[in-house]
């Protein structure tokens, strides 16, 4: 029994280890497109909170000779006033055209009504719908506040009223995330990245199993030797999960060394990934390889083609991501019965262990046991679906 | 040997075969001859036990097909219809790999693979992976494979079917061979010449039913044709269609 459950892993394996197809996915998608997504996502984040703050932005204004003071006010804020477009008129139609994102326009009786300490009128031109040009009109408002403020304190100030008055409230805002905490947030994309690389490397066995032998015409001649087709389906089953954990251990490797190259700290992370790490979520994981190989064999041996089990395939490519949007959606902490989920506990006690967090011993066992059972009961289902005379198409 | 008692299978409304009774004694070439679509794979594919009967019963050397049947398959070398080879395995290694699923003696496995080579003559493109071979030597890997655990009984499913003339005829060669080595051999053709140059036996198949089964002679008596095409002809009219 044992012995030919082996032979058809051995010849399986090397099978696939020729198959270019399969090794591609298997040791180069799923392991580089994880990481290489992820920088380019984190990358782009840190470009765009960066930017903000350190680089100067030229305002075109229009009448700045009617306010030199807000004018100087706005370049110790790192805003330099430029000349802007001829009129209003001018101005918005810059806007809207998109040759400018922002304007200020300040008329002709600025300067007179700030004498006068009637509300003084300035405009700031912007379409709000576009979120780049609405960063730096932000940015603007935030500055003419705060002019604003100054300018009323100095008012009470001079009329001999306090200027705290005006501040019934102080609102401090505490933040109690840590910075592995705030991690968490964008690395909790990551389990799904190792569901991924795990399943695209043992797609095409899963494929090959059942709609590529039957496409080849090497099932019939297979399944008339004198071995049981459980033996078959079980022996085909250990090297999909093999390659799946061969390309999931790729994945977690990868990973581990790019984080290293990531600027992580400037958005105030400082991820858990060590070797440690690496170790524990292919623990975790372990059992979920063989839910994945199961399940993708299971759907495949239900297609008639190579080409409808791809197809069929993809969608079990998103299956697992499903229970984890819908927590992260809505955002619910971790609970016990969620540990009863594949991909779902794995994903949770991952995000656990990037935060540093401490591991729920019991939530660990949980999953680990009823991802096994699930697991189980797939490859037994498969092993059914093995032995009816459908399979030959 | 190979016998077949009044074998039925139906596939949804199809009934396919009806009946189906013969005999394939060891040291002969029994052919399965029928026109397209007779039932004569689907009788194939319940002796080398891909399928299940509805009813009827198979043997192989005595031992029956559904409940015996991994003894059954132990003693089969089947070459189903349009078998396919792994192409990224070597012709070697395919037919090692089978060899290993039929439970030969690991320590003899290579012994047995060059024997089989030596007696195909397949040496020139054994090593070779098997992606792009012909249909030829497709066929003849495939038939090595199947005869590498040494079976006394083999079943060809239409084995010259995209052959040409050379590799149709060292086929038949090799068939000979087989056949001198006292083994069973049952193949199924829809070709009647073929048939009538290397049977013993011929069952003419038709409308999933066993129109006759005699020696070519005795069909050509039975018919009262001469030429072998009319004889086949004449036999399948004789089962009534539905």
């Amino acid at each position: 029994m044992m012995r030919t459950i082996f032979t058809v892993f051995a010849k399986e394996v090397l099978d696939n280890l020729r198959d270019r197809r399969t090794l591609a996915s298997a040791l180069i998608m799923g392991p580089i497109f994880g990481p290489v997504l992820f920088a380019f996502v984190i990358n782009l984040s840190i470009e765009r909170s960066l930017e903000d703050v350190e680089r100067s932005l030229e305002l075109p204004v229009v009448g700045q000779q009617h306010a030199p003071n807000l004018v100087r006010y706005l370049e110790s804020r790192n805003i330099v006033a430029v000349d802007g477009p001829a009129d209003k008129v001018a101005a918005v139609e810059a806007v809207r055209t998109g040759t400018e994102d922002v304007v200020l326009i300040i008329p002709e009786s600025f300067g007179a009504d700030l004498l006068d300490a009637v509300p003084a009128t300035i405009e700031l031109v912007s379409d709000q719908a576009n979120s780049d040009a609405d960063r730096e009109a932000r940015r603007v408002r935030n500055a003419l506040h705060s002019y604003n403020r100054e300018l009323a304190s100095l008012r009470l100030t001079a009329r001999g009223v306090n200027p705290l008055t005006l501040r019934p409230l102080n609102i401090d805002e505490i933040d109690v995330s840590t910075a592995s905490g705030r991690s968490a947030i964008l690395l909790g994309m990551m389990s799904y990245f190792f569901i991924f690389a795990a399943l695209m490397g043992g797609m095409y066995l899963a494929i090959d199993t059942t709609a590529g032998e039957r496409e080849r015409g090497s099932l019939e001649p297979l399944l008339s030797l004198p071995v049981t087709r459980d033996q078959l389906i079980l022996g085909k089953i250990a090297a999909t999960c093999l390659f799946m954990a061969l390309s999931m251990t790729l994945s977690l490797l990868s990973f581990h060394v790019a984080l290293k190259f990531m600027p992580l700290e400037k958005l105030g992370m400082t991820p858990n990934f060590g070797l440690d790490v690496v170790l524990f979520a292919l623990l975790i994981f372990a059992p979920f390889i063989l839910v994945g190989a199961a399940l993708m064999t299971l759907v495949a041996s239900f297609t008639k083609s190579y080409r409808e089990a791809q197809t069929w395939l993809s969608v079990v490519l998103i299956a697992p991501t499903l229970p984890i949007l819908i927590v992260s959606i809505l955002t619910l902490r971790p609970r016990t019965e969620f540990m009863f989920v594949p991909s779902l506990s794995q994903h949770l006690l991952l995000v656990d262990m990037v935060k540093n967090e401490p591991i729920n011993a019991l939530h660990a066992m949980i999953s680990v046991m009823s991802t096994l059972v699930i697991g189980a009961a797939l490859t037994w289902v498969c092993a059914r679906l093995y032995r009816r005379e459908g399979l030959l198409g | 040997m190979i016998r077949v008692e009044d074998l039925h299978k139906s596939f949804g409304k199809v009934h396919a075969v009806r009946g189906v009774s013969f005999e394939a004694p060891d040291g002969k070439i029994t052919g399965l001859l029928g026109p397209n679509g007779a039932g004569k794979s689907t009788t194939l594919r319940v002796l080398y036990t891909v399928l299940k009967p509805d009813s009827g019963r198979a043997t192989i050397d005595g031992i029956d097909v559904v409940t015996n049947s991994l003894e059954a398959r132990q003693r089969i070398g089947a070459l189903p219809h349009g078998a396919g080879l792994y192409p990224h395995l070597s012709a070697r290694e395919n037919i090692a790999y089978f060899a290993k699923l039929c439970n030969v003696d690991p320590a003899e496995i290579d012994d047995r693979v060059n024997d089989i080579v030596r007696l195909l003559e397949i040496g020139d493109f054994a090593d070779r992976r098997t992606k792009g071979f012909s249909q030829g030597q497709r066929t003849k890997v495939a038939l090595a494979r199947a005869l590498v655990h040494d079976p006394r009984n083999i079943i060809l499913d239409e084995p010259s079917n995209g052959l040409d003339v050379m590799a149709t005829r060292s086929l038949r060669e090799i068939i000979l061979k087989l056949k001198n080595e006292g083994r069973c051999v049952l193949f199924s053709s829809h070709v009647m010449q073929e048939v009538a140059a290397l049977c013993d036996d011929i069952c003419i198949v038709a409308n999933g039913q066993v129109a006759i089964d005699d020696s070519i002679d005795g069909i050509r008596e039975r018919t009262g044709c001469d030429g072998i095409e009319d004889a086949f002809v004449r036999a399948i009219q004789m089962v009534a269609p539905e």
